[in-house]
C-alpha cells in the first residue's frame, strides 16, 4: 500500500449531487497543488441506488484508482426515503454506509450523515463491530441539520466538504473560491455559511487519525477533465464540425459535450432517429466536404456496421467513437469492460480497411482523437476511437499546455477546383476519383466534393472502376482491393514515423512483461512499480494502435522478455488473441489476467495476479481469471 | 470567392448534360418504369436551371438505386434504405447543393421506413423520389410494402396477409411539405412535378409509380391514369391539410381497385425548412459549413482558448 495519499470516497444515491460534489472536491485539491484522479461507480438507475466517486490525491501524477480508500463521506440515499407503495427499496437508505465497508482501509475515517439515518438502523448493519475490527474512526454528524439551518438540505454536500476539510486539516480557501465562482447571491452566502459551520463543528470533534494529506505545488497551470472532454476537444481542434448521434451510455457523454460546443464553433450537431442514421449522416457530411464524427456504444455501434463498410468501400473519411460498456447485448449499462475490441475490428462484411485507436487515458484521448481525424482524412478511411466507461467517467488533472496545439482544419486529400481541372477525367465526363495508381505513388486517390466544378464522380458501396461506375471486372477488382488495403501499410509507416501511440514503462532490461491496452494501462503501470519494489523484474507495454497493429514494436518487446502477462477487462482475452493473430507467434509466451465483473482492476489485484502466475499458484481472488499460455 | 464555382454558375442548362458522355450499359430490363423516372428527372433539370456539378443525387439499393449510374451529377449509391440520412447531412453541410434522394418502395417504405418518416418530419429541403413498382425488383420479385393484400410471391406463396402501406398519408402525417404522386407513363406530368419538388423549399416526397414488367406482370401499368388537378371531380385545395388527407385516402384506396390518380396531393409553403429553423435558433452557421474548409481566411479557434477555461 502506498502512503502519503488521500483517497476520499463520497457515497450517496444517484441524483444526490455526488458527481458535482466530487468534481468540486477534486478541483479544489488540484488548486491546492495536488495531483488528482477520480474513479466513479454508479448503478443503472436514474435516481437513488448506491453510487460513489473516489478522489485520489497525491503529490505525484496519479494515473489509476488506488487499492481501496481511506476516507468515506457517506451522505445517505435521499431517494430511498419515500418508497412508493409498489416499490421495494429495502434498506437502501443505508447503502452508502454498508456497501462501502469492504474497501475502507484499516485506520480509515468514516464520516456519515446521521441527519439522514436512524440510529437503530445504523446499529443493525453492524457498523460498530466493523469499525472496531478495522480500527476505523467513525464520525456521525448531522450534516443535513447544518444544511437546513441555512435553507435547504441539499446543501448537506457542502456540509460534508466542510467537515472533511476540518477532519483532514485542509484549508477551506479553495472551497470558498469554488463556491464564489459557481454561485451567486443567497445561494452563495448560504453555502459559505454551511461550509464554515460544518468545518467548525467537525473541528471540535478532534478526530485522531493517521491520514496525511500530501502537499505539493504544480509548476504549470493545470486543468481537470474527463476522457470524453478530451476526445471532444481533440475532435474540435482537428476541425471536426459535424456530429450525429443517438444516445447510448456511455457514448452519450461525447455526444453531449460536442452538441453543447459545436454551434459556438460554427458547427452542426444532429440527434437522429437511430445509429444507422447517425453513421450515415456523418458519411453524408464528410462526402460533402466537412470533417464529421459519430459514435455509439456496443449495441448502437452494431447498427453502424453497414455504414462503416460503406465508408470503407467509398473511401469516405469518418471518425467513429466506440464507448465500451459490459456486454453482450445491453449488458451492464453503467459498468466498464473492454470486450468490444473484436466487434470494432471485425464488424461489417468483406475484407476491411479501417483504423482503430484505443487511448489509455485522458491525455491520449485528446492526442489519439487528433490522430484519428488526421489519418482518416489524409488516407480516406474510417477511423475508430475505442475507449471505455472507466476513462469516460474519470477526471484527471493535466498541464493546460497539453492542449496548446495548433488547430488542423485541413480536410486531407481534397483537391481545389483548379487541381480538378488538371486531373484525369473519364470519357463519361466523370472525374477519376478512384484511380488504380494515384499519381504521387501513394494509395490515396485525391477526391473532389459535390459542388466543385468538373469533379463529378459516383461513390458506391459496390465495387467500382476509377470513375466510380459499378464494375465487376476481375482486374479492376484486384487493383481497387489492393489499393484500399495497402493504405494500412502506409498508415503504419506514417504512425511509426510521426506519432508513436505505444507507451513503455519500467526497466528496459526486465525479465517479465505485462502487456496492456486501453484504460487498464495506468493501473498496470502502478502495479509494475510496486512489483519492482517487491523485488521482481517487470516492465510494461501499453498498446494503443489496434489497427493497423504495431507488429514490429510489439514483437521486439515480446522478444525482450521471458514471459508476458496480458491484462484486460474481458472474459475471452481479446487483445491477447489479436496480438497472437497479428504476430503469428508468442502463444507460448503470453498468459492472461482477466477481469469482467463490471469493475476495473485495482493495482493490488494485478500485483497478486502477477505473483501467483509466476509462482504457478492459483489465483486467490475469485473476481479474476487467469488463463495460462496456450502454445503457438 | 466560393470554392464551389459550379454552384454560382449562371447559364442555360441542357438536358443532355445530365447524360454521361459514354452511357454505361443499361442494366434495367426492357420496358422497366425506371427509364421513365430517369427521363423525367433529366428533363426537369433545365427547368430548374441546375447544372450537373451542383446536383448531388443519393440513391439506395435496388434496381431503382442504379439511377445515378445513368444520371450525370455527383452521385452516392449508398446502402439499402439509407439514402435519406446520407443526403440530409450533405444538405446541412452544404445547403447550396441541390440534393435529391431516390430509391425503391422496399428501400424507402420498408427497410428505410424510419428514415423516411423522420426526414419528412424534419422537413429537410430536398426531394425524395420513391420508385413505387409494388415489388422488390433487384432481389427477383418478392412482396414489397406496397404490394396489394393477397399478392403472391415466392416468399409469400399463400398471398400476403398484409395491407399495403399508404405512403402519401404516411408522409402527410410525418410532416412532408410537398407530396405528389406521378407515374412513369406520364413523362410530362412527372417532369413538372420533379421540377416543382426541387424548387420547393422543404421536404418534397414523390411517390413515383413505375412498372416492373419482369416480376410484377399482373400489376397495372398505371394507364389510364387521371391527373387530379385536371379533373373536375377532384376539386380540392392542395394546401388544405384536411382536404389533402381525404384526397390521399381516395388515391391510395383506388390504386388497388385499378383506378390510378396522380398529381399534387399536398403543398405547404409556409413552414420553414429544417436548415432555416436550425439557423434561426443558432444551431447552424449562416455560411455553408463546407465552404469553410476551403476558405484560407477562415479562423479555426483552438479549444485551448475557448473550452479549457472552466476546467482550470
Ligand atoms: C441490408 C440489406 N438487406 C437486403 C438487401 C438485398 N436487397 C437489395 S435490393 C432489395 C429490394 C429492392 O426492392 P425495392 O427497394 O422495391 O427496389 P427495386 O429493385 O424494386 O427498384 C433487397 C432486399 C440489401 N442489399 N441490403
Ligand atoms: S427487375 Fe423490374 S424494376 Fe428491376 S430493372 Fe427489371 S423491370 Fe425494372
Amino acid at each position: 500500500m502506498t502512503d502519503n495519499e488521500l483517497i476520499w470516497r463520497i457515497a450517496g444515491g444517484s441524483g444526490d449531487g455526488i458527481d458535482s460534489t466530487s468534481q468540486n472536491f477534486a478541483k479544489a485539491l488540484m488548486w491546492s497543488g495536488l495531483n488528482v484522479f477520480t474513479h466513479r461507480h454508479y448503478p443503472s438507475r436514474i435516481r437513488g441506488g448506491h453510487t460513489y466517486v473516489e478522489v485520489r490525491a497525491k503529490d505525484e501524477p496519479v494515473q489509476s484508482r488506488g487499492d481501496g480508500y481511506n476516507f468515506l463521506l457517506a451522505l445517505g440515499d435521499s431517494f430511498a426515503r419515500n418508497p412508493q407503495e409498489e416499490a421495494y427499496y429495502g434498506k437502501e437508505e443505508l447503502k452508502p454506509l454498508y456497501e462501502n465497508f469492504d474497501d475502507l482501509r484499516e485506520g480509515g475515517v468514516l464520516l456519515y450523515d446521521e441527519g439522514l439515518l436512524d440510529d437503530e438502523d445504523v446499529d443493525e448493519i453492524g457498523l460498530e463491530e466493523a469499525a472496531e475490527e478495522n480500527n476505523w474512526h467513525v464520525v456521525p454528524m448531522d450534516l443535513r441539520g447544518i444544511a437546513k439551518e441555512h435553507g435547504r438540505e441539499i446543501m448537506r454536500n457542502t456540509a460534508g466538504i466542510g467537515a472533511t476539510a476540518a477532519i483532514l486539516d485542509i484549508s477551506t480557501d479553495e472551497f470558498e473560491k469554488l463556491i464564489k465562482q459557481n454561485m451567486s447571491g443567497d445561494m452563495q452566502e448560504a453555502n459559505l455559511n454551511v461550509l464554515h459551520d460544518a468545518y467548525d463543528a467537525a473541528s471540535e470533534l478532534d478526530v485522531d487519525h493517521d491520514i496525511e494529506v500530501p502537499e505539493d505545488s504544480h509548476d504549470e497551470e493545470q486543468v481537470i477533465l474527463s476522457g470524453s472532454n478530451a476526445i471532444s476537444y481533440g475532435a474540435i481542434d482537428e476541425g471536426c464540425r459535424f456530429i450525429s448521434g443517438y444516445p447510448m451510455t456511455p457514448w452519450t457523454d461525447v455526444f453531449t459535450i460536442m452538441s453543447q460546443h459545436l454551434p459556438a464553433f460554427g458547427g452542426i450537431s444532429e440527434q437522429v432517429e437511430d445509429e444507422i442514421a447517425a453513421a450515415a449522416l456523418a458519411l453524408g457530411a464528410s462526402h460533402a466536404g466537412v470533417k464529421a464524427m459519430s459514435g455509439s456504444s456496443g449495441g448502437g455501434f452494431a447498427l453502424m456496421s453497414e455504414p462503416l463498410g460503406l465508408a470503407e468501400m467509398t473511401e469516405t473519411p469518418i471518425v467513429l467513437v466506440e464507448a465500451m460498456r459490459a456486454g453482450p447485448s445491453t449488458g451492464m449499462p453503467t459498468k466498464p469492460e473492454q470486450a468490444d475490441l473484436e466487434h470494432v475490428l471485425y464488424t461489417s462484411q468483406g475484407d476491411s480497411a479501417r483504423v482503430v485507436f484505443a487511448p489509455a487515458n485522458i491525455r491520449e484521448c485528446y492526442t489519439q482523437t487528433r490522430s484519428a481525424f488526421r489519418i482518416a482524412y489524409e488516407y480516406q478511411i474510417p477511423a475508430i476511437v475505442i475507449y471505455d466507461q472507466k476513462i469516460q467517467g474519470e477526471l484527471r488533472n493535466l498541464p493546460a499546455s497539453h492542449f496548446d496545439e495548433e488547430p488542423n482544419a485541413d480536410p486531407g486529400s481534397v483537391l481545389t477546383e483548379e487541381e480538378i481541372q488538371d486531373a484525369a477525367h473519364h470519357s463519361s465526363g466523370k472525374f477519376q476519383r478512384f484511380l488504380h495508381e494515384p499519381e504521387d505513388g501513394s494509395n490515396v486517390s485525391p477526391r473532389s466534393v459535390p459542388g466543385q466544378k468538373d469533379g463529378r464522380f459516383l461513390a458506391t458501396g459496390n465495387e467500382h472502376n476509377p470513375s466510380g461506375h459499378i464494375s465487376e471486372d476481375p482486374e479492376n477488382r484486384i487493383a481497387q482491393m489492393n489499393r484500399r488495403l495497402n493504405k494500412l501499410d502506409d498508415i503504419r509507416a506514417d504512425l511509426d514515423e510521426n506519432t508513436s501511440h505505444q507507451t513503455y514503462h519500467g526497466p528496459e532490461d526486465a525479465d517479465y512483461g505485462i502487456l496492456v491496452w486501453g484504460s487498464q494501462q495506468g493501473t498496470v503501470f502502478e502495479a509494475v512499480d510496486r512489483l519492482n519494489e517487491n523485488g521482481h523484474s517487470v516492465k510494461a507495454l501499453g498498446v494503443s494502435d489496434m489497427a493497423p497493429y504495431p507488429k514490429e514494436e510489439v514483437s521486439e518487446w515480446l522478444e525482450s522478455v521471458d514471459e508476458a502477462l496480458v491484462v484486460e477487462m474481458n472474459a475471452t482475452a481479446q487483445f491477447r488473441g489479436l496480438t497472437q493473430k497479428e504476430l503469428g507467434k508468442y502463444g507460448d509466451k503470453m498468459s492472461s489476467l482477466l477481469k469482467y465483473n463490471g469493475n476495473p482492476f485495482e493495482p493490488a489485484e494485478i500485483v497478486d495476479g502477477f505473483e501467483s502466475s509466476i509462482d504457478g499458484e492459483e489465483l486467490a481472488a475469485s473476481n479474476m481469471k487467469y488463463v495460462p499460455a496456450a502454445g503457438d | 470567392m466560393s470554392a464551389f464555382s459550379a454552384i454560382n454558375e449562371e447559364r442555360e442548362i441542357e438536358r443532355d448534360e445530365f447524360t454521361p458522355g459514354i452511357e454505361p450499359q443499361a442494366t434495367w430490363c426492357p420496358g422497366c418504369g425506371d427509364f421513365g423516372v430517369l427521363k423525367a428527372l433529366k428533363q426537369a433539370m433545365p427547368e430548374v436551371g441546375k447544372n450537373p456539378d451542383e446536383v448531388a443525387l443519393f440513391t439506395g439499393i435496388g434496381c431503382s438505386g442504379k439511377l445515378n449510374s445513368y444520371f450525370n451529377s455527383y452521385g452516392f449509391h449508398t446502402i439499402h434504405g439509407r439514402s435519406l440520412p446520407v443526403a440530409r447531412a450533405a444538405k446541412l453541410a452544404n445547403p447550396n447543393l441541390e440534393v435529391i434522394a431516390a430509391g425503391g418502395d422496399g428501400d424507402g417504405y420498408g427497410i428505410g421506413g424510419n428514415h423516411t418518416i423522420h426526414t419528412a418530419r424534419e422537413n429537410h429541403d430536398m426531394t425524395y423520389i420513391v420508385f413505387n413498382n409494388e415489388i422488390f425488383g433487384l432481389t427477383k420479385g418478392q412482396t414489397s410494402p406496397t404490394s396489394p393484400k393477397g399478392h403472391k410471391s415466392k416468399t409469400q406463396p399463400h398471398g400476403s396477409a398484409k395491407s399495403p402501406i399508404r405512403p402519401l398519408s404516411q408522409q402527410l402525417n410525418a410532416g412532408a411539405t410537398y407530396i405528389a404522386r406521378t407515374a412513369a407513363v406520364n413523362p410530362n406530368q412527372a417532369k413538372e412535378i420533379i421540377a416543382e419538388a426541387i424548387e420547393h423549399d422543404g421536404f418534397a416526397h414523390i411517390d413515383f409509380l413505375t412498372q416492373c414488367p419482369t416480376w410484377n406482370k399482373d400489376a397495372k401499368h398505371y394507364v389510364p391514369y387521371t391527373d387530379v388537378q385536371q379533373s373536375d371531380e377532384f376539386d380540392f385545395d392542395v394546401s388544405d391539410r384536411a382536404e389533402a388527407a381525404e384526397m390521399m385516402r381516395k388515391t391510395e384506396e383506388r390504386l388497388y381497385e385499378g383506378e390510378v390518380l396522380t398529381g399534387r396531393m399536398y403543398i405547404e409553403d409556409e413552414r420553414p425548412s429544417y436548415g432555416q429553423e436550425k439557423r434561426q435558433i443558432g444551431e447552424m452557421p449562416e455560411e455553408p459549413l463546407a465552404e469553410r474548409y476551403f476558405d484560407e481566411d477562415a479562423e479555426w479557434e483552438r479549444t485551448y482558448d475557448n473550452l479549457l477555461e472552466h476546467h482550470k
